[in-house]
């Protein structure tokens, strides 16, 4: 069980740094490179690699979340006693993990011109992976909140 | 009215009510009477 605890905190490191990395550098980074016209080398070299990363890391942190809980996988996710704090983040990393494959990936790749799309399509494509990137960085808050459900945090909020 | 989910600060600001609002939904009826 330790391994598993230790690679889904490495897995989930590098999964909601590269969130916050997008959010927080990328994505007001390409609107300045859009502007004096560098944006390509982002597009090109950087957000393909990052991409790469974090959507692997999600389903890392996802199945290593999952060993960890083992047997009680059920009862954390059914929100029973004992298991009330780590199941209501397991839930929002579930969300969190299908929005990255489900609307993050599918529109980043046409964004990326990884697929062809119109560029109708990838101003849509762009609206939809940005809503859905800063629901994730919401999420992440209580994701992170009521997993790092430890013995002090027990005492404090009683979980 | 504007998405908060366009500012970094409507996005920490929606994270930080949600936490509050699944927090008090888990106290006051998941484990109420426990």
């Amino acid at each position: 069980m330790g391994i598993f605890r230790w690679l889904h905190i490495l897995a989930g490191i590098t999964w909601i740094g590269l969130l916050y990395y997008f959010n927080l550098v990328q994505v007001p980074a390409m609107k300045d490179a859009t502007a004096d016209g560098t944006a390509a080398g982002i597009s090109k070299h950087v957000a393909p690699r990052a991409l790469l990363w974090f959507r692997w890391a999600a389903v890392a942190t996802w199945l290593m979340g999952a060993a960890l809980l083992g047997p009680n996988f059920g009862v954390a996710f059914g929100l029973k006693v004992g298991f009330t704090g780590i199941g209501i983040g397991a839930w929002l990393g579930s969300i969190m993990l299908f929005n990255v494959w489900v609307l993050i990936w599918p529109n980043q790749q046409k964004i990326l011109g990884l697929v062809t799309a119109t560029d109708e399509e990838k101003a849509k494509a762009r609206r939809v992976a940005f809503l859905a990137s800063r629901t994730n960085v919401m999420l992440s808050l209580p994701m992170l909140f009521f997993m790092a459900n430890g013995l002090s945090h027990k005492a404090l909020i009683g979980l | 009215m504007k998405n908060p989910l366009d500012s970094i600060l409507g996005t920490i600001i929606s994270g930080l009510i949600l936490t509050f609002v699944l927090y008090s939904f888990v106290k006051h009826f998941v484990l109420a009477g426990v």
